[in-house]
């Protein structure tokens, strides 16, 4: 089967479960490809060949004696390199922390998917210590974005999102503190889920901000995201920032799709500054769902403005002693951004932190008339890799830290949050939007993401493949 | 309530690289300069918003009682 890098994860799951392709083909099949395409498109900075074959033996054998397989079995994943992987340092895209000792065991979420029957292939690159829009990586080279390799993936999650978009693996694990999730799914064309702050645990994960740390899956189609999601929902004491919720099943429920829902788009800071591509998707998302209406969340400019501030403060305190010894093997861009937040006074995250209380409260009152709202994911489409500024509302700026411009406010509120890709004829790169729901509603965000796919209207082909 | 003019970067990153056990190259001191104007005039939105003194932040203590 020579096309098995066009499989989503359930398509894989089902000829394994069918005995019409074997586990072991399908990781012989993803391995040629990250062999074949990954020199080009850097997504991988490990790859975990033995591990991967042993286990696709293992899931042949247990068909093999009539057991059942897991609703994602066979299906190739890899990790951002921040998840604990058991043998590898969990590097987190620094220098320094390749220096650790290897991992004694996986993340939970790993165990989890593999638990669902999916198989781990390897680490991605990422942005170091996540403190990054772009992609680009000072120790392990760009990531590249497989529909342009001249241009970003887009970050933290830069290896998740090229991996999965150049059909290296089906799903890819990200974390997302103010956008590193969605961004790539925007700048790569794939589907991603930031699920509610507090959902999945991120135990075995190496941290950035604990105020906004998520963790979640990138994917090819929504019903690989919710098959994913569901897999690795649960309870785990070892995250003390988990919420303790029921386990609530999505997959199940994306027929409903948008049926029934009141959906609108934001509108007042999400609907200017950016280039006209991310609003004309908006709008052609809005007029898919026939969303007339538009909202505002309140004081959203603010809501970003406190976002940054944690952000730079949390980050400069978790890495005080790094930039005290180990200054030089930082990348600069890195370094120069948590010095500057090791350095900001107590009142004004204190403030900060006070106004996230304000904001969520607010934005719970917009929930009440509405269920499921839609805001452009970036500002534009992938910049040119080394790229350093662009123009935003008329003036030129600083690319990297502003590329979140749209994400942050939401990620600020906890909001679960699902980027979906779409595509405009003529141009070669994709743009997302935000399909944002109320908390612990991954559900609805992953609905309306179905009818958006359903319609055509977003989709994720595997680079070359379109 | 501080206005842009009245932040100096510079004279709080030469009382604060002492007090943290840091160094800058002058490279960085500009950058880190820059990294703290931005940071100053977010701060200003977030400072202006009028909250009462009851305002709770949003992190919230769990007591771990044993297990």
């Amino acid at each position: 089967m020579s096309d098995l890098h066009l499989f989503d994860a359930l398509g894989v799951a089902r000829a394994v479960q069918s005995g019409e392709i074997r586990a072991t083909e399908v990781v012989e099949a993803a391995l040629r490809r990250i062999a074949a395409l990954d020199p080009t498109v850097n997504a991988f900075t490990d790859v975990t060949a033995a591990r991967a074959r042993a286990r696709a033996e293992a899931l042949d054998a247990a068909r093999a004696r009539g057991e059942a397989l897991g609703p994602l079995a066979g299906a190739p994943f890899a990790v951002k390199n921040l998840f604990d992987v058991a043998g590898l340092p969990t590097r987190a895209g620094s220098r320094i922390n390749r220096e650790r000792p290897p991992s004694a065991a996986d993340s939970p979420l790993i165990t989890r998917l593999e638990g669902a029957g999916a198989i781990l292939l390897g680490a991605l690159n990422m942005g170091e210590y996540a403190y990054d829009f772009t992609g680009e990586n000072a120790h392990d080279g760009a990531s590249r974005n497989p529909h342009d390799i001249a241009h970003m993936t887009g970050g933290s999650s830069g290896g998740s999102g090229g991996a999965v978009a150049g059909g290296l693996a089906t799903i890819a694990l990200g974390s997302d503190t103010n956008g590193s999730i969605r961004v790539p799914s925007s700048f790569c064309g794939i589907f991603g889920l930031k699920p509610t702050y507090g959902r999945l645990t991120r135990a075995g994960s190496f941290p950035f901000v604990a105020s906004f740390d998520h963790l979640g899956p990138l994917a090819r189609s929504v019903a690989d995201l919710a098959a994913s999601y569901d897999a690795m929902q649960g309870p785990d004491a070892a995250d003390h920032a988990q919420i303790r919720r029921p386990l609530e099943p999505t997959l199940a429920g994306l027929e409903a799709g948008a049926r029934g829902l009141r959906i609108a788009t934001l509108g007042g800071y999400f609907a200017r500054g950016g280039d006209a591509a991310a609003f004309a998707a908006v709008e052609t998302a809005a007029k898919a769902l026939g969303a007339k209406r538009q909202v505002e969340l309140p004081e959203a400019a603010r809501a970003r403005a406190a976002a940054y501030l944690i952000t730079m403060t949390e980050g400069g305190a978790l890495h005080m002693d790094r930039l005290r010894e180990r200054a030089a093997d930082f990348d600069p861009d890195t370094r120069d951004r948590l010095i500057a937040g090791a350095m900001l006074p107590g009142a004004w995250m204190v403030k900060a932190q006070k106004f996230r209380s304000w904001f969520a409260a607010r934005v719970a009152e917009v929930f009440r008339d509405v269920d499921v709202l839609i805001a452009p994911a970036t500002p534009c489409r992938a910049p040119r890799i080394g790229q350093r500024t662009f123009v935003f509302d008329g003036k030129e700026m600083l690319l990297r830290p502003n590329i979140g411009v749209f994400t942050q406010p939401i990620s600020f509120a906890g909001l679960p949050v699902v980027a979906a890709p779409l595509w405009t004829a003529g141009e070669t790169l994709p743009i997302a939007v935000q399909i944002i729901a109320a908390p612990w509603r991954e559900d609805l965000a992953l609905r309306v993401a179905c009818e958006l796919e359903r319609s055509g209207v977003a989709s994720a082909p595997v680079a070359g493949a379109a | 309530m501080s206005s842009q003019a009245q932040f100096d970067a510079e004279a709080l990153i030469s009382a604060s690289l002492p007090l943290l056990g840091l160094t800058l190259s002058p490279e960085s001191r500009a950058v880190v300069k820059l990294h703290l104007e931005t940071a100053e005039a977010m701060s200003r939105l977030v400072r202006e918003f009028a909250l009462p003194d009851e305002a709770e932040p949003a992190p919230v203590f769990t007591p771990v009682g044993p297990s």
